[in-house]
């Protein structure tokens, strides 16, 4: 593990193993978006006895691809009473936002874009980077509506961070780290290893385990409150607030949000995993470590594999919920972060953290 | 500056920093073409003001040229959802008038078709509310049922949203050869989807938690306003015209009156309105049964339609059960073959206008489920 990064093995420390650092995430997030997109259309149709979209290519896989280049045939909208700078800048601001956390994502023990040692604390931080864009477009848009959706984004992720944090301290207390490579290796070994199953251990951590599940419950809700999903999509509360904060965009625009909570998405199911999952750990151990003779890039196609197919199903997960669920009011979902979400995290966090002393 | 300065104050310690916020007639969730104008304090509805006439269409001058026949067509573009059962009291009126008795199969028929008709407008109903609430998998469930219904009506009549169908002294065509089986799978696909509805919507804990104690419509609020049908019953009020002044043949048919009952909120609240719906659909299902049961498979369903309409003079008030309530056809005639004058009792007008008193307080987002479970057509309000 003496370097984090195959691509510095591949063509040396220099500008241009940076640059290619940089660009695989984007790289890897346009073509999920498009997989994700299609996804989405279709797994909403089959829950809704339909067939969804089957005129684009077969069964119509290149529908994402249309509907992007429908997007950017549109025109491109800017009210008149709008505030140009800020209603022009709010789009790309989220997605910064939800671009940037993709610096500590780790996709394989040999490549993190950036390995800093207070990851944890950093993905955390710049998740809330979103919902400045979220309130800035609410509000250049001078619009009733958005003005309404903005104000239900900022209550809503004031509501659960809180939650989500005490679930990611819960995590930082179990493997004494705040650098997310550190909390995946220590998840290594068979799936009872990860941190829902109480992290490594012998059979006493049995009595962890409860509360490490119920913070992972926890988490996920609040991670479906960031990303605006259904049952927590106030914020653009369609039969409410016809599109909520993002009423008066259109065209690349409007697509900048549509692709950022698409990667928001990703992104709170890639720190699931990593937090609870075992990150790119495969659940059957070492088994599979000598295979092809452990060369590297058998370990980075295995880690790789491993860690999106997680992650895609915790998206899955996501869409699943979107077209099952109504949606909460927006007190009601401050009551349900505050009052419920709030005391359990802290108390699983007390008995998490009691354990990681005792052990 | 200081004057300024003081006036600022003012305004706060007024309260009027209130929203005043237009909701349509190009909003998603208005059900057509209506236009509330809300004022917010905050995420608070204060009041709420109904726009109406963006659909107008001069329903009642339109009649008054034209034969009686030729009126149907219109009265199928009141409650556009439910034609069958709008045509229903207006054909029972003129042929009270008229003097003309109509043949059995014709009676059941007609049963048949307005009972189906009630299922597929509540379907319509709580697939809208679900919606309304965030839910949109039960929406394209229940849309999927309405198909079935709908190619029923389009045997019969041609047409699968307007009919024309229930004529004076007849019906516009015979039923096809297999009327009887396809109903009863009808009614057995219904019966399947409602228990999924109940299980995938009405019984879930998020829009229980939103719809119940929302919307609370006291029962004398509700007969002060006048309102009917299941907004009425969600009430509690146990009023259904098919019971309390039976029309047709509905009082050889055994079915319950479902009335709210305040099971998981409030006697009155949205959740109560919508559960009316749910177990109204199950009664017309038995009528269903009932009437195919006793129709007698054959008849002319023409034979006593008359060449022309001859309504001597006089005037008839006639309700009948629509899906959405009483509604009711005020019916001047003066012997010629027009209607001196034709007054609609047009349900979703009269239900629409609780809606101020019922919305104040609550949130915004309840608001658009209070108007959801109002279930109103525009076509009707604004006639």
């Amino acid at each position: 593990m003496e370097n984090l990064n195959f691509v510095y093995n591949l063509i040396g420390q220099n500008w241009l193993a940076i640059l290619v650092i940089i660009v695989l995430p984007l790289v890897f997030v346009l073509l999920y978006a498009l997989l994700a997109i299609l996804g989405e259309l279709k797994f909403a149709s089959f829950f809704q006895d339909r067939l969804g979209p089957m005129r684009t290519g077969p069964w119509g896989i290149f529908q994402p691809i249309a509907e992007v280049v429908k997007l950017l045939q549109k025109e491109d909208i800017t009210p008149t009473a709008a505030n140009k700078m800020l209603y022009n800048l709010a789009p790309f601001l989220m997605f910064t936002g939800a671009y940037s956390a993709f610096a500590v994502i780790p996709f394989s023990q040999y490549y993190v874009p950036s390995g800093i040692n207070v990851g944890l604390f950093y993905i955390f931080a710049v998740g809330s980077v979103g919902v400045i864009g979220i309130v800035m477009g609410g509000w250049a848009s001078n619009n009733k509506y958005t003005i309404l959706g903005a104000m239900r984004a900022v209550a809503q992720i004031v509501s659960y961070e809180i939650p989500a944090g005490a679930a990611i301290l819960s995590i930082a207390a179990l493997s004494s780290s705040l650098s997310i490579q550190e909390i995946i290796i220590q998840q290594s070994g068979w799936f009872w290893n990860w941190n829902i199953f109480g992290g490594p251990g012998g059979f006493e951590k049995i009595w962890v385990i409860p509360f490490t599940a119920i913070l992972f419950v926890i988490y996920f809700i609040s991670s479906l409150a960031e990303t605006n999903r259904v049952p927590f999509d106030i914020p653009e509360g369609e039969s409410e607030l016809v599109a909520g904060y993002h009423t008066e965009y259109s065209g690349m625009k409007f697509a900048f949000f549509f692709f950022s909570e698409y990667a928001n998405m990703f992104i709170v199911s890639a720190i699931t995993v990593i937090l609870f999952f075992g990150g790119w750990n495969s659940p059957c151990g070492d088994l599979t470590n000598g295979w092809f003779g452990g060369a590297e890039w058998w370990i980075i196609l295995r880690d790789v594999f491993w860690f999106v197919m997680k992650s895609f199903f915790f998206v899955f997960v996501q869409i699943w919920l979107r077209w099952t669920l109504p949606r909460f009011r927006v007190d009601q979902l401050m009551e349900f972060g505050w009052k419920v979400l709030l005391p359990i995290s802290f108390i699983c966090f007390f008995f998490v953290a009691l354990w990681a002393m005792v052990r | 500056m200081k004057e300024k300065k003081n006036i600022d104050v003012a305004y706060s310690l007024l309260e009027s920093d209130r929203m005043r916020l237009n909701v349509g007639p190009q909003h998603p969730s208005t059900h057509g073409v209506l236009r509330l104008e809300v004022e917010l304090d905050g995420e608070i509805v204060t009041e709420v003001v109904p726009h109406i006439g963006y659909l107008h269409r001069c329903f009642e001058k339109h009649c008054e040229n034209m034969t009686y026949p030729q009126c149907i067509p219109f009265i199928d573009r009141l409650d556009y959802i439910s034609s069958m059962s709008n045509e229903f009291p207006y054909v029972i009126g003129v042929e009270k008038m008229a003097g003309i008795e109509v043949p059995e199969r014709v009676e059941y028929i007609r049963v048949i078709m307005a009972e189906l008709n009630r299922i597929a407008n509540h379907q319509i109903a709580v697939a809208t509310f679900g919606l309304d609430a965030g839910a949109f998998t039960p929406l394209l469930y229940l849309f999927r049922d309405r198909e079935f219904i709908l190619s029923i009506f389009e045997k019969a009549s041609g047409g699968r949203l307007l009919y024309n169908y229930f004529w004076v002294g007849g019906l516009a065509s015979d039923v096809h050869p297999t009327f009887k089986e396809d109903v009863l799978d009808i009614i057995k696909t219904v019966r399947q989807t409602n228990a999924e509805i109940m299980d995938l919507l009405v019984e879930n804990r998020i829009f229980v938690e939103r719809t119940a104690n929302v919307g609370i419509l006291p029962a004398d609020v509700a007969i002060n306003f006048g309102c009917s049908g299941p907004m009425l019953r969600g009430s509690g009020v146990a009023y259904d015209v098919r019971k309390a002044a039976p029309y047709s043949i509905y009082d050889r048919f055994d079915f319950d009156i479902p009335v709210g009952m305040g099971e998981r909120g409030t006697l009155g609240d949205c959740w109560d309105r919508n559960i009316v719906r749910m177990r109204e659909m199950e009664q017309s299902c038995r009528i269903i049964e009932q009437a195919i049961e006793q129709m007698p498979s054959d008849g002319d369903v023409k034979e006593k339609v008359p060449a022309r309409v001859k309504v001597p003079k006089g005037e008839i008030y006639v309700k009948a059960e629509n899906p959405k309530g009483e509604l009711g056809f005020y019916i001047v005639s003066n012997g010629k073959p027009k209607p001196e004058r034709l007054r609609a009792r047009a349900t979703s007008f009269v239900n629409l206008s609780v809606i101020n008193d019922i919305s104040k307080g609550y949130m915004f987002a309840d608001l658009i489920l209070i108007l959801g479970s109002i279930d109103i057509v525009l076509g009707e309000v604004d006639r």
